[in-house]
């Protein structure tokens, strides 16, 4: 036996030989939660995921992550109504992370700098065809190219974009824009044939041998309404309206300027007029602003512009130089009902904005398509009833946006490739949702949103520069930085401090934490402390 | 970063560490190298408040001195939790004696060290609330007296809760303890009895008092590298929650001791030769009742009978705080304990 002093038997020794996880009745577990702003994304961005890297102003970076799901991100950050903002957690602490003014800066700069993506699959050997270079298609193309296909794409007018250039005007997208984030989806080797119409789809899929082919038609027949109209009566069709301003000769719509329909198509054909000189703009639709299908933000923008809007009232016929509306009242079921009183309104022009159709003439005679209400019935995987035929934008049944379109052209192309090699596209399980709940706000610094210069009403009166400015660097890593990272874990150290038992252990930078089951006693103080809830408590296992 | 200059960091300093600052702002803690002078395998309970503010402060102590660092520790929960024959969980020279009698010890390495000149090395002495309100508080008075070259902290946790949660002289009025059952008309600890250790310390004029909370690890830690750039006698009162006595959850210590800051029950300030020169404002104020609820040892004040006076004396008792050392923001004039002729 060692000698030892008085009344001393044994060794020191560390505590680190007691190992006090037996203690532990819960064990904490590190999770990825889907964020708010992720899960309402129409096109799959993994919002959250660019926006840590925007953070640290790796801008390269986080425009590389928010082009593996959306390739046109300048468009989107202009015109994409953001829903990711309107789920945003940050809304409920102050005002809801900018993320569009985020994203239009990646894609500007992207442009500014020359970023540009480049196809790393080796070639399938396989050829599709997309009909249409609207964003749908132009999405489903460039996620084609990138899987390593052949892809062609046929497109019925003189420039691509569809209602990118022929339905959205010049002050909300800029034509340099969309052309840039257009010629860098082409460079990927797609080809585009533009001015080729299809007349019908079967026969173009044999003439070119495609294996498969993606449908992206839009929607771009303007519906009509029967009104009773003078023969001298000047009205238009919204579309025809706002493609005519695009390409020849702008239309001369006189100095009063009405507008029928709700939709943001009859927001933009009146802000349009008055660019092209009318003095007087008037909406008029049979419902109530509530109910208006336009994006309440392009409502507030046109309203802001001096248009003046008529609701609850349709048009009953149309004279030389005037429009008779009759006055509605809603029903109980919210229906507009006519009241018998009538009024005139002094208008120039009337340009029809009721909604739109899709020319289903390429596929009209195939007796396994199936159109309902107007639209191409699609499968989960977005084929249609004729296999290898797919579909998706405007003419299936959804919401009609951009990055709907979008995100369909994404979803299309991973079910054409895995239907390709004769497999089913699998989708991974979404993670829960990173409620607000979950969060521990307290650790985040209190900053409100970065408002984006607009012009002054008067200059975007007159003229179609663009209306709302883009974020400059510093603002743009600012806004990024009132990012809560919700869900998801953005090494803030925490769990690593508050851990009494030093339990948690820092893998460094990237690599996040893990935990020392050896010592964690289970008190779930890391949980509590967790500023964007990426840790839960499990039960531990007997 | 190419070509911006902002402020904001999505965490600010709030949290432990911080990604996006450069690393001079780090706290110790999000070091990966951090001397861990508290090391696993502690018999602490779960979410001991104790625990985790003494690994806070001696690690940046350590830091500070370059980790020449000896401690005194009075008996307690912290040493009994940290060294059970013939284990320790402590990864500094660190020496235990009695339980009143910790400043005295220290006062004694620092007289050592000195006819050593050793000055390099500095000496902690470290007590719960007992003993150091109370049972420590003869030694401790004198060691401020003779501005020995000492910093001692008070980790206090409002009781005697190595020996049964049994009430001291930092009790707060109202809580619950094994002392001061909820019974009978006013129920639990007395109002108006105690001690207010920080200002008993800034009464000693010594060089540098401070107080501090496990939820402010920034602040914490700053406290205590600033106290280590004294020499003679510093103070540091340091809220450490204690699940167990307070009847609270083990994964809510930290959010209590913020509570505590954020209702204006425990103000956050610093002192230096007997003027108070700093106070923390709150950031965002709530009602006393949300820092009581959670915790069992007011459980009387909401059940069975909610005691709507009790919680408004206590109100009351963190309002006289909030004015007294300015702890809303535009409120720097406040009037300030310790100040000139008060
Ligand atoms: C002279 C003496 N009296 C009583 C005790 C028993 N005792 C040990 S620890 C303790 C209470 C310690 O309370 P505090 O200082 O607040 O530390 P805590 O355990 O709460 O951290 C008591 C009464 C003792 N060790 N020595
Ligand atoms: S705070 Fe960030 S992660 Fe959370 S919803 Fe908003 S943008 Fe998405
Ligand atoms: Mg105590």
């Amino acid at each position: 036996m060692m000698q030892k002093p008085f009344a001393i038997t044994l060794d020191v020794g560390s505590s680190l030989a007691n190992k006090t996880g037996s203690w532990r009745v819960e064990r904490p577990v590190y999770v990825d939660r889907m964020p708010p702003c992720n899960d309402g994304c129409p096109a799959g961005e993994n919002i959250q995921g660019w926006l840590y890297h925007a953070e640290e102003g790796d801008y390269e970076a986080a425009w590389r992550g928010l082009v593996e799901d959306n390739p046109l991100p300048a468009i989107c950050g202009r015109v994409c109504y953001h829903p990711c903002e309107t789920a945003c957690n940050r809304a409920k602490l102050d005002e809801a992370v900018g993320i569009h003014g985020v994203e239009r800066f990646l894609g500007d700069r992207a442009i500014s700098q020359g970023w540009h993506v480049t196809v790393d699959r080796p070639p399938s050997g396989k050829r599709v065809l997309v009909v249409g270079s609207g964003p749908t298609g132009l999405s489903a193309a460039y996620h084609l190219a990138l899987l390593g296909h052949a892809v062609t794409i046929y497109e019925a007018a003189p420039a691509p974009g569809g209602m990118m250039r022929y339905g959205i005007p010049k002050y909300r997208l800029p034509r340099d824009v969309l052309d840039a984030e257009i010629e860098a989806i082409c460079s990927l080797g797609i080809r585009l044939e533009l001015e080729h119409p299809v007349g019908d789809v079967v026969e173009e899929m044999q003439d070119g041998s495609y294996d498969a082919v993606f449908l992206a038609l839009g929607a771009q027949l303007s519906k009509r309404a029967y009104i009773p109209a003078a023969d001298s009566a000047r009205i238009l069709d919204a579309l025809s309206f706002l493609a005519s301003s695009e390409d020849g000769e702008p239309p001369r719509v006189g100095r009063r300027v009405v507008v029928y329909g709700g939709g943001n198509t009859a927001m933009d054909s009146a802000r349009t007029a008055q660019r092209l000189g009318a003095t007087e703009a008037v909406v008029v639709y049979r419902r109530t602003r509530a109910q208006m299908p336009a994006h309440p933000v392009e409502v507030e923008e046109t309203l802001a512009e001096g248009v003046k809007m008529t609701w609850l009232s349709t048009i009953s016929r149309v004279e030389d130089g005037k429009i008779v509306i009759e006055k509605m009242v809603l029903d109980e079921t919210g229906f507009p009902q006519p009241t018998g009183e009538f009024e005139t309104l002094e208008a120039d022009t009337v340009v029809l904005a009721l909604g739109q159709d899709t020319d289903m003439s390429a596929i009209a005679h195939m007796g396994d398509m199936s159109v309902r209400d107007g639209v191409l019935q699609v499968d989960d995987d977005m084929m249609t009833g004729h296999p290898g035929i797919f579909a998706g934008g405007d003419m299936v049944p959804a919401e009609r946006t951009v990055t709907i379109g979008i995100g369909h052209g994404k979803k299309a192309a991973h079910s054409i490739d895995a239907w390709l090699r004769g497999e089913r596209h699998a989708t991974v399980a979404r993670h829960e949702l990173a409620t607000f709940d979950r969060l521990n706000t307290w650790y985040y610094s209190d900053a409100p949103k970065t408002v984006q210069p607009e012009l002054e009403g008067i200059r975007r009166r007159s003229t179609f520069d663009e209306v709302v400015g883009g974020l400059e660097a510093d603002n743009a890593l600012f806004e990024a930085r009132r990012c809560l990272s919700c869900g998801n874990c953005f090494e803030c150290d925490n769990c690593f401090g508050v851990c009494p038992d030093n339990a948690v252990v820092k893998l460094g930078p990237g690599l996040r934490y893990s935990f020392d089951y050896d010592y964690c006693k289970g008190c779930g103080m890391c949980v509590t402390e967790c500023p964007c809830g990426a840790i839960v408590m499990e039960p531990e296992r007997v | 970063m190419d070509d911006q200059q902002v402020k904001f960091y999505q965490v600010g300093s709030f949290a432990v560490g911080n990604r996006l600052l450069d690393g001079g702002k780090h706290t110790v803690q999000a070091d990966r190298a951090r001397s861990n002078s508290l090391t696993s395998g502690h018999r602490a309970c779960q979410g001991c408040g104790e625990a985790l503010g003494a690994r806070y402060a001696l690690d940046a102590a350590m830091r500070a001195t370059e980790g020449r660092l000896i401690a005194a520790n009075a008996t307690g929960c912290l040493e009994v939790f940290s060294t059970p024959y013939p284990e320790t969980s402590w990864q500094i020279p660190w020496l235990h004696s009695l339980f009143g009698n910790a400043p005295a010890i220290a006062t004694g390495m620092a007289a050592a060290l000195k006819v050593k000149g050793r000055s390099d090395i500095r000496v902690v002495s470290q007590a719960g609330d007992g003993g150091t309100v109370d049972i420590g508080f003869g030694c401790l008075s004198g060691m401020f007296e003779r501005n020995d070259d000492v910093l001692f902290i008070c980790y206090d946790n409002e009781a005697y809760m190595n020996t049964g949660v049994q009430r001291s002289g930092a009790t707060p009025p109202a809580a619950r303890t094994a002392t001061t059952e909820a019974v009978g008309a006013e129920p639990g600890n007395v109002f108006g009895q105690g001690k207010n250790m920080p200002l008993l310390a800034v009464a000693h004029e010594i060089p540098y008092v401070a107080t501090a909370t496990v939820a402010e690890l920034h602040d914490l830690e700053r406290k205590v590298e600033k106290a280590m750039s004294f020499r003679g006698a510093r103070y540091i009162h340091i809220l450490v929650p204690c699940p167990l006595g307070w009847g609270s959850a083990t994964s809510d210590t930290v959010r209590l001791a913020r509570l505590a800051c954020e209702t204006g029950v425990f103000p956050l300030f610093e002192a230096e030769n007997g003027e108070i020169t700093a106070t923390s404002k709150i950031r965002h104020q709530v009602p006393v009742e949300e820092y009581l609820r959670p915790q069992g040892r007011y459980k009387h004040l909401f059940t069975p009978t909610p005691r709507p006076e009790i919680l408004k004396k206590i109100q009351q008792l963190a309002d006289r705080n909030i004015a007294r050392f300015g702890l809303l923001a535009g409120s720097d004039e406040a009037e300030l304990v310790g100040a000139e002729g008060s």
